[in-house]
């Protein structure tokens, strides 16, 4: 290539990228790093109006949230749903892409389509749904249920059942995607793999196990640290149908974040709050990713 | 025989299974179409006694939902649009042309999508309220007009471009722009409908982001107005759920016109290089 191309394709390139850098730089990273020096002021609902009023406390809204009870059960509660709701759904999102991948079904994009159609709800509008279906006495769960002769469960109105009802929603509403990349992960397996197990007398079960599960490692990865990142933040559910309760069952840390930040505008508490969410994916994915290395 | 019965179990499983993942959405609708109060008797009605659009009708009139319709048609098309231009031009340049810094750029944007979008969201809040667009619909839209996805999409596809045809262009004296307009675009056309339609149903989704931005009722999006009604209307099971279909319908049938192009971009989010 030639001087004069290099230097134009070089020009064209910068151009390109410029306005997609310019938004996420100004919208994303700009904002993601004045987060961090928020987290280190005491602004409040006066520094809103008079950004000059706030000033710098160093660690102090770490501290206080750290000390802040509320916050410890609003982690416990997030890592509850990540720790249960994430297993449960990737289980789910793998048996239902197996199902769909048999050879012996037939109209496999139908059934493939129907289990992805949750994923592109709006959030909001089921979530209303799946609380009258929740609701103890006119919940069609609770019908259901009493018709198999097990009493009604106040589902979203008892701390102890609150939260395993979110969780069964974000399986309801999540699941296809995964299964989706479940789906593509599975395809890529070589036939010739499966009829190899089977010439050696391999059953269906050992040939799941020493075959697909080894070949789904890296799909497994990348849908264990996709999922475990959404879940950590976890909000609109309760925000619509618990607001956090009973009892702060299920208040969550973004929900925390969300109500500190926004309805009480203690966003220098707010912004600390995030960051040390985000310290604690970043070690979730560091985990896995180490987990994962150590199975290999 | 074996086979026929283990076919027989497995297309058992599989329509349950697809029973259960409708069953909601079947008694959403359904709820919707009954006379007001029967959701709430027991036992809990299937389908309706009687069918009544009452509901819809006083979603537009009483309740005026019209506005909220606009607004979200509104900011999901205009993010669509933005985000399509953007991303697309961004998603080329990494992958086709050879400038200074492209790896580590990439490299960097990608290391980014560990990072939560609520870690600048309170900044990005002060920061439009300093450029006087809180509680406005640019607000709303600002999030979905550049993303690091949609970028890694663009580049992924854009790879299986040939330099030659490229090059070719070049030799003859084609500016870049017009390269990308008239040779590039054109190829990227299944990928930019995936892209369309992943933007749009979540810039029709959301509801975390036009909660905090907007302020005055008469600008929510639809889910932030349904999330907002129903905590007035609680006892109007029927009333609600004419609104949650609604507000589902759109996306609902966006994807089933759609559905090829969308579940192919799911996938390719898999295929990591």
């Amino acid at each position: 290539m030639s001087r004069a191309l290099e230097s134009r394709q070089n020009r064209a390139g910068w151009a390109f990228v410029t306005p997609a850098l310019a938004l996420i730089g100004v919208f994303f990273f700009v904002p993601v790093l004045g987060g961090l020096v928020l987290s280190f002021t005491d602004f409040d609902v006066y520094a809103i109006g008079q950004p000059e009023v706030a000033r710098f406390v160093g660690l102090q809204n770490y501290a206080e949230v750290l000390a802040n009870p509320l916050f410890w059960k609003a982690l416990g509660n997030t890592l509850v749903f990540v720790l249960a709701g994430g297993p449960l759904s990737v289980i789910t999102s793998l048996v239902a892409a197996l199902l769909v991948s048999s050879k012996l079904v037939r109209f496999p994009g139908l059934f493939r389509s129907i289990f992805f159609m949750p994923v592109v709800t709006t959030l909001v509008a089921v979530a209303i749904a799946w609380r009258y279906l929740y609701h103890s006495q006119y919940g069609l769960l609770n019908r259901a249920l009493g018709l198999a002769g097990i009493h009604p469960v106040d589902w979203l109105g008892d701390p102890h059942w609150a939260m395993p009802a979110i969780i069964l929603l974000a399986v309801w509403k999540n699941f296809g995607y995964n299964m989706l990349i479940f789906i593509a992960g599975l395809q890529s397996i070589p036939e010739e793999m499966y009829e190899a197990a089977e010439l050696d007398g391999a059953s269906a079960w050992s040939r799941f196990v020493h075959v697909t599960l080894p070949n789904l490692a890296p799909t497994f990865l990348f849908v264990g640290v996709m999922t475990m990142l959404g879940q950590f933040q976890l909000f609109s559910e309760p925000y619509v149908m618990t607001q956090g309760g009973p009892l702060k069952a299920t208040t969550t840390v973004v929900l925390l974040m969300y109500e500190e930040g926004f309805r009480w505008w203690r966003m220098g508490t707010a912004a600390a709050i995030a960051f040390v969410l985000f310290v604690i994916m970043l070690l979730g994915t560091m985990l896995q990713m180490r987990l994962q290395r150590e199975q290999r | 025989m074996r086979k026929t019965l283990t076919a027989t179990v497995l297309h058992a499983v599989l329509v349950v299974g697809a029973l259960l993942t409708l069953a909601p959405l079947l008694w959403m609708v359904s709820a919707s179409l009954m006379p007001a109060g029967d959701a709430n008797s027991f036992p809990p009605p299937l389908l309706p006694r009687a069918v009544t659009f009452q509901h819809y009708a006083d979603l537009f009139t009483r309740l005026r939902l019209t506005r909220h319709l606009t607004n979200s048609a509104l900011v999901s098309v205009s993010a669509t649009f933005v985000s399509l231009v953007v991303n697309s031009m961004a998603g080329y340049a990494f992958a086709k042309l050879r400038f200074q810094g492209r790896e580590r750029v990439f490299r960097t944007l990608l290391a980014a999508i560990v990072i939560p979008a609520q870690v600048g969201m309170l900044p990005l809040f002060l920061l439009l309220k300093a450029m006087g667009l809180v509680n406005t619909m640019v607000g709303v839209v600002v999030p979905f007009m550049a993303g690091v996805f949609g970028i890694f999409m663009i580049r992924q596809y854009a790879l299986s471009i040939p330099d030659d045809m490229l090059d070719a262009a070049r030799v003859d004296g084609t500016g870049e722009l017009r390269i990308f307009w008239t040779i590039v675009v054109p190829v990227l056309r299944p990928i930019l409908v995936t892209l369309a339609v992943f933007t749009f149903l979540s810039a029709w989704n959301d509801f975390m982001w036009p909660l905090i931005v907007l302020s005055d009722e008469a600008k929510y999006t639809l889910p932030v107005a349904l999330a907002s009604l129903a905590g007035e209307h609680v006892q109007d099971t029927e009333l609600m759920m004419a609104g949650s279909v609604l507000t589902v319908l759109p996306v609902v049938i966006l994807f089933v016109a759609l559905q090829r192009a969308y579940i192919r971009g799911v996938m390719m989010g898999s295929v990591k290089g």
